[in-house]
């Protein structure tokens, strides 16, 4: 639904296809009973496929396939939610992208080296709150020429066991720096985590005095902040992909349950009633795609109003996917809320990636918080 | 492409040293005249403004910028696409003649130039571009909303002229306007469709009786019209004698462009604020109300905000995929639908902002006013230019291919029911 060049396509059917061939429903299904779903061989053919240099620019090692990466991105995000995929997708480009943007090869060129070619995969510890329940955080401490973390990060999604945790931490002297983690640094405790998604681990990370080289930090000291903001607008539009991806499927089991399923002698989708709001969840479904869409070529081409499109699409996408969802949940009837039925899976894709990174109400007020700023633009202008 | 055309790029120069000359800048808070804002006009204010509209529309026709991509014999300048949108770029800012867009040139003039003989295109499409002739639809029915082919004005034929008897309603600017197209029956006896023709006829014609219809928020732009015996010269008929619905097809085709991506209209779809729903109109009511910290309010103004960028995302994107080919033409529905109930979600956000500042207003209080009116008047957005059910079923049989609603119309048209208080046939 994203796609705007041949290349774009290329990448989008070839990820289908292996997606397809490789996650099927059934296949879920037996994910769903482990404890890891994690699976390095086929990360790395996934990678092969280019779905972890797109946000990296060509000189760090990475590449795009349009010029705009996110906006390729977006299609292989979009096939993951189609597919309910497991696999840190959004965690690894994002750190992959801080990488390419802020890290220095000499410090950081390894790790990024190992994203780009999927042999590690890494996660983003960040929560952003509404409410006053900020998260504990992390805070670091010069210690000579090493720098000591602790703190914890309330979730992340987990994947390779030699990955990398990217994450914020307050610094001496208040400000915040990013710094990356390997997870299998002595004082790095992971704690798995329940959670409705079947085939992505979640898990608790406490740190307790991890000592890291100083040069572990990435970026300047105290940019966390802005930088954190740069990671979100992408990570917002890479689950609103995601989300749509997963209405779409929903979507196309539903249009075809309408015509297979009959009551009182007629298809289901001759009542009008049932014509109707499928008419309304295609129209939310196609609204959803174009503000994915646009979102991903503003934030690529880093333009002015990137933030309020990313938002705005965190904030569509967030509330009205699963809505859509639930709504071909009810149009199934009993069937919809069997786990036989896949509907569950897609519903519980789209339902992490709308809570996670932000609430869709969080995105609205930050949508908010953007209109007030270019008002005090203009007036102090 | 002929080597004579002017390169979009110098047109496009052309076109901003000349506006700038010669045209008035817009007058922000005047540029929802007549058709969106809340509070209305007088006739005498909305009159005023049709002579300014005429007079803009004369001195774009002077500069050579009216009807950019209409053929050169009829008046316009026989340019391109291309070059009506660079000119559309242009006029942003601008006061121009955004009135009488819709409906003189389109849908009047597209059909027109689709199905007029070139005497009839000769004797008004000039007229158009220069302002003299407003145009406007005698298409609805006071029987009849959506289903524009079970129409029954009647035409009757008496020699070389027609007389028709009838009444038409929801014709916008009816009581300024000077010509119509007007859709009749011309055959009772056939299937619905089959038994229509389109006539063209002026709206100071003997038996044509005018009345303004008063909406709930004060507008009377809208017209009713009473057509008794109304004499229309053979001549004056658009198209063949029964194949009106062939012109019908074309004629709603070039209404539903007023959204963007007609060749044929200026300025079209720049409408630069959305009035009181302007994000930041809503966010400076919320901090007069003291409310702006409240974190209900505070989610009402992020919907609002999400859903405004969501639809122009929308509109974009289904736009370049119909043009591609990506979607069928019929996808033109999920951009009625979107905006039909966004408008009517964002009339209520605003009405829940202001809250009593919306119910009861002081006299300088315009924007409030708005509001209030706005909610009144806002299934009007669900309902022109049809009907949100009716985008509903377009979406769902012709996009989704889901069965299609039973038909009661098939017959001759004689024969299909229309309820306990229609008018006898003829």
């Amino acid at each position: 639904m994203f796609t705007q060049t041949a290349d774009q396509d290329l990448l989008e059917a070839t990820t289908e296809q292996y997606l397809a061939a490789t996650y099927p429903p059934a296949r879920l299904r037996e994910l769903a009973r482990r404890d890891s779903t994690f699976d390095a061989a086929l990360w790395k053919q996934g990678a092969e496929l280019g779905w972890t240099t797109l946000l990296v620019a060509e000189s760090a090692g990475g590449g795009s396939v349009s010029g705009n990466g996110l906006a390729d991105l977006v299609a292989v995000a979009f096939q993951f939610g189609r597919h309910a995929a497991p696999g840190p997708l959004i965690g690894t480009n994002i750190v992959a992208a801080a990488l390419g943007r802020w890290g220095s090869k000499e410090r950081h060129g390894a790790a990024l080296a190992e994203l780009l070619d999927g042999g590690a995969t890494a996660a983003w510890g960040y929560a952003p709150r509404l409410g006053r329940r900020a998260p504990a955080g992390v805070r670091a401490a010069r210690s000579g020429d090493r720098v000591v973390l602790d703190g914890t990060v309330p979730h992340v999604e987990t994947g390779a066991p030699n990955g990398y945790l990217l994450v914020a931490a307050v610094d001496d002297d208040g400000t915040r720096s990013h710094h990356l983690v390997p997870l299998d640094a002595p004082g790095v405790h992971t704690a798995p985590l329940g959670g409705l998604d079947l085939t992505r681990r979640y898990a608790a990370v406490a740190l307790r005095g991890v000592a890291l080289p100083a040069t572990s930090r990435v970026g300047e000291p105290g940019t966390a902040d802005d930088h954190d903001e740069e990671l979100l607008d992408l990570t917002a539009v890479l689950q609103a992909a995601q989300i749509v991806g997963a209405m779409e499927r929903a979507f196309a089991m539903t249009l075809r349950w309408t015509g297979d399923r009959y009551s009182f002698g007629r298809p289901l989708g001759s009542y009008q009633e049932i014509k109707h709001r499928m008419a309304d969840l295609r129209t939310q479904l196609e609204a959803g795609a174009a503000v994915v869409e646009k979102a991903a070529r503003r934030v690529g081409d880093g333009a002015g109003d990137a933030r309020s499109w990313a938002s705005a699409a965190k904030a569509y996408a967030g509330r009205l996917g699963p809505e859509v969802i639930q709504d071909c949940v009810q149009l199934h009837g009993g069937i919809g809320v069997t786990f036989e039925h896949d509907l569950h899976l897609y519903l519980r894709r789209a339902t992490v990636d709308a809570q996670s990174f932000g609430t869709p109400a969080y995105f609205s007020e930050r949508l908010v918080r953007l209109v007030e700023a270019g008002m005090q633009q203009e007036e102090t202008a | 492409m002929n080597a004579d055309l002017e390169d979009v790029d110098a047109f496009a120069a052309r076109a901003r040293a000349w506006l700038a000359e010669n045209m008035p800048l817009a007058d922000q808070g005047r540029e929802t005249f007549f058709l969106y804002a809340a509070t209305h006009p007088t006739d005498d204010e909305v009159l005023a403004r049709a002579a300014t509209c005429r007079q803009l529309q004369r001195r774009l026709f002077d500069g050579g910028f009216a009807g950019i991509c209409v053929p050169r014999e009829y008046g316009g300048q026989g340019l391109t696409p291309a070059h009506q949108a660079a000119f559309n770029r242009e006029i942003k800012g601008y006061d121009y003649p955004a009135e009488i867009q819709a409906s003189t040139f389109i849908p009047c003039m597209a059909v027109l130039l689709e199905f007029g003989t070139e005497e009839q295109k000769h004797r008004h499409i000039p007229g158009m571009l220069r302002g003299e002739e407003i145009w406007v639809q005698l298409l609805s029915e006071p029987g009849g909303g959506s289903d524009a082919a079970g129409a029954v004005t009647t035409a009757t034929r008496h020699g070389d002229q027609w007389l028709l008897n009838g009444s038409k309603i929801w014709t916008t600017s009816g009581w300024w306007g000077d010509w119509a197209l007007c859709l009749a029956r011309t055959n009772w006896d056939v299937e619905k469709h089959r038994g229509l023709t389109v006539f063209s006829l002026p709206m100071s014609a003997p038996g044509l009786a005018i009345r303004q219809v008063e909406l709930v928020n004060g507008s009377k732009d809208f017209c009713q019209e009473f057509l008794t015996d109304v004499a229309v010269p053979d001549a004056d008929r658009i198209g063949d004698v029964d194949a009106g619905w062939s012109v019908m097809t074309r004629w709603l085709h070039h209404e539903r462009t007023i959204s963007g991506g007609s060749p044929y209209i200026t300025g079209g779809g720049n409408r630069p604020s959305d009035g009181p729903y302007e994000i930041t109109v809503l966010v400076t009511a919320a901090r007069r109300l003291g409310l702006i910290d409240d974190s209900h309010t505070r989610g009402l103004l992020g919907e609002a905000r999400a859903d405004a960028l969501v639809q122009r995302a929308l509109v974009e994107s289904v736009t370049r995929k119909m043009a591609t080919g990506a979607l069928p033409h019929h996808a033109a529905a999920m951009l009625r639908l979107f905006g039909g109930t966004t408008n009517a979600r964002r009339a209520a956000i605003a009405t829940e902002v202001y809250g009593e500042a919306g119910v009861v207003w002081a006299p300088d209080e315009e924007t409030n006013a708005q509001v209030g009116l706005g909610y009144l008047i806002r299934q009007a957005s669900c309902i022109g230019g049809g009907t949100t059910e009716m985008a509903r079923n377009v979406i769902a049989e012709r996009l989704l291919d889901m069965p299609r609603e039973r038909r009661a119309d098939t017959d001759a048209f004689r024969d299909v029911p229309r309820g306990p208080r229609a008018s006898s046939t003829p």
